[in-house]
């Protein structure tokens, strides 16, 4: 007899996901999922999906979805929650979305103090368009538009989005996770949770940012890419709280 | 509220949208739009509504996106080149349905331009706001009264055809003071099933979207989109007849150089010239009906506008090559003067076309 060890959760729909085999969206997903389900906020829960391989994530969150232009999503989801005060806002977005083209939108909607979530997956590159550089592409690596690697010089610094905006007043909850291993997958959990959370008690702008794999367009299998995530990732993106306003709130 | 009040028109812009039920007001600093928003800031803080001041026009047009997903009339406010930085958004807001305000107090242009009163947005606003198949509904108002009472019908059909609307001002209209009568203040219910407020476990998710990868899945929509297009121009076309049965010369004109034209006709019917002007109210749809109404005994058409000539072109599509179509207008913010006009139409009436 066979049993089911792990239901999906009722917040995802039961439709394919289309990411690529191996590819930590799917992970992401999941645990966003299952804590809309314990918190049981679904029926008022509105995300906002951005632009990039996650685009489509209004096709598999079972929650009223908003649909933003590239970049925009902290913009978007802040119209939402002004609209709409009671309900659970929030963004889906990926590096080039989050910390390029929509950088301005991301620390003005921290500024504010937003009453938002932002899950914030780095994979350090464009999925989507086929594996450009990305603003936390690493130093040296190679990518569709930096195949001599990235250049520092002419091709800038990466950005650590959580230690930036850990020097925002209106920031609640800066974490960086990642999804490498259970015990990661558990604590990337315990944080989206409470994100959400403070959301709820209306503490402010929280980002969740999640170290991730693009097997595809980093050219490994994934087994090889989360040892290179371990390898040239977390040294650079150190997991950790970089704010937590805690209890008491911003001080 | 129904005395006369005297107001700026920018101001009434915003007392207008709160009338009627406009709670969400998100915008970013601009001349010679300024009064809008710094009223809005003043007035929503006391009755429950929102003013935000976003960090730019982008944002506040998504801003704009994200209320009106969640299913409230939603406003924002600019002049030129906030449209510009807009385009993207209001394209989103087009191809996701979503109805929205989109106010634009226009300035002279290209590039920074100035922040006199221009009407070079013309194009802009009626052809391509934005990336895409798809269109507003363009309004026109030529006085402050008007501004208010198009306010008001701008939310209600944007709601009805569940599409952003433009009220296409100018430095103009926006910063003259006239009396005005301010109508009586409605409280939409909400009605929007289709938003993003919260499913509340009763229907499946509402996703508000305009990506589709299947080619013929979008090309669907763009039809069914302009089918509902080709209602609104048989349903929505307005304008405004100043003694056109008799007349000759026929001048176009919108919004603040309606105004100068009208002027210019009384002078021109003083010295015993039949002129008369066509006033679309609504840019899109373009009054076709009324204009082709009243080629068979014109003369000849003029288009007085306050750009390089942009209206005229459409004035010609429909007036084609039966009667001859003429442009006059000045531009970068200068305001044509009704003598200018007049000789324009002396011109016309003694055959030099």
């Amino acid at each position: 007899m066979s049993k089911v060890m792990g239901e999906r959760p009722k917040a995802l729909l039961d439709v394919p996901l289309h990411y690529c085999p191996g590819c930590t969206h799917g992970i992401v997903h999941r645990l966003v999922a299952e804590v809309i389900d314990e918190l049981g906020i679904e029926g008022k829960t509105v995300g906002v999906a951005s632009v990039g391989c996650s685009v489509f994530t209004y096709n598999y969150f079972g929650c009223d979805m908003v649909q933003a232009p590239h970049g925009r999503a902290p913009a978007v989801a802040t119209g939402v929650k002004r609209a709409r005060p009671d309900n659970v806002v929030f963004t889906y977005q990926g590096d080039g979305d989050l910390a390029a083209i929509g950088m301005g939108e991301t620390v003005h909607a921290a500024a504010r103090g937003e009453n938002i979530v932002a899950i914030f997956i780095n994979n350090a590159i464009y999925g989507m368009t086929g594996g450009q550089m990305a603003p936390t592409t690493l130093p040296g690596q190679v990518t569709q538009t930096t195949p001599y690697g990235r250049d520092t010089s002419v091709a800038g610094n990466p950005i650590r989005v959580c230690e930036l905006l850990s020097s925002v007043n209106g920031v609640a909850l800066a974490q960086r996770v990642t999804v490498d291993c259970v015990k990661n997958v558990k604590a990337a959990k315990k944080a989206i949770k409470k994100a959400f959370e403070y959301q709820m008690a209306g503490k402010g702008y929280c980002i969740i940012e999640v170290v991730s794999t693009c097997p595809t367009n980093w050219g490994m299998s994934p087994a090889d890419s989360l040892q290179w995530l371990r390898d040239n990732m977390l040294p650079y993106y150190p997991l950790g709280v970089y704010k937590d306003v805690g209890e008491e709130g911003e001080q | 509220m129904s005395e006369k009040v005297l107001m700026k028109g920018n101001e009434a812009i915003a007392e207008a949208a709160i009338a009627a039920g406009c709670r969400h007001f998100f915008g970013y600093p601009i001349t010679p739009q300024t009064e809008v928003a710094a009223y809005m800031s003043k007035r929503m803080p006391k009755i429950g509504g929102v003013y935000l001041q976003a960090e730019s026009e982008v944002a506040s047009i998504n801003m704009v996106l994200g209320a009106g997903a969640a299913g409230v009339r939603v406003m924002t406010s600019t002049s030129s080149p906030g449209i510009s930085l807009m385009a993207e958004g209001i394209s989103y807001a087009a191809g996701s349905d979503v109805p929205c305000l989109i106010v634009n107090v226009e300035r002279g242009g290209p590039g920074l331009g100035g922040i006199q009163p221009s009407q070079s947005d013309y194009f802009q606003a009626t052809k391509a706001t934005g990336h895409g198949d798809f269109h507003l509904l363009v309004f026109a108002p030529s006085t402050v009264q008007e501004t208010v009472d198009l306010i008001s019908d701008a939310f209600d059909l944007g709601d009805k055809y569940r599409m952003p609307t433009m009220i296409l001002s100018d430095g103009l209209l926006g910063q003259m003071m006239e009396p005005v009568v301010l109508p009586e203040p409605k409280d939409p219910t909400d009605t929007k099933d289709w938003a993003a407020k919260g499913h509340e476990g009763k229907r499946p998710h509402n996703v508000i979207n305009s990506l589709y990868i299947e080619p013929s899945v979008l090309e669907k929509l763009n039809f069914e989109r302009f089918e509902k297009y080709e209602k609104i121009k048989e349903t929505e076309q307005r304008a405004e007849e100043y003694l056109v049965d008799d007349a000759d010369v026929i001048i176009v004109a919108f919004g603040a150089s309606s105004r100068i034209a009208h002027s210019a006709v009384d002078m021109a019917r003083k010295q015993g010239i039949k002129a008369g002007l066509i006033r679309p109210i609504t840019l899109w749809p373009f009054p076709e009906k009324t204009i082709r109404k009243h080629i068979d005994h014109a003369k000849v058409f003029l288009s007085v506008e306050m750009n390089m000539g942009q209206m005229v072109e459409d004035v010609r599509l429909i007036v084609a090559d039966r009667k001859p179509v003429r442009f006059f207008g000045r531009t970068g913010g200068v305001v044509p003067t009704p003598r200018e006009v007049l000789e324009q139409i002396v011109k016309l009436n003694g055959g030099d076309y």
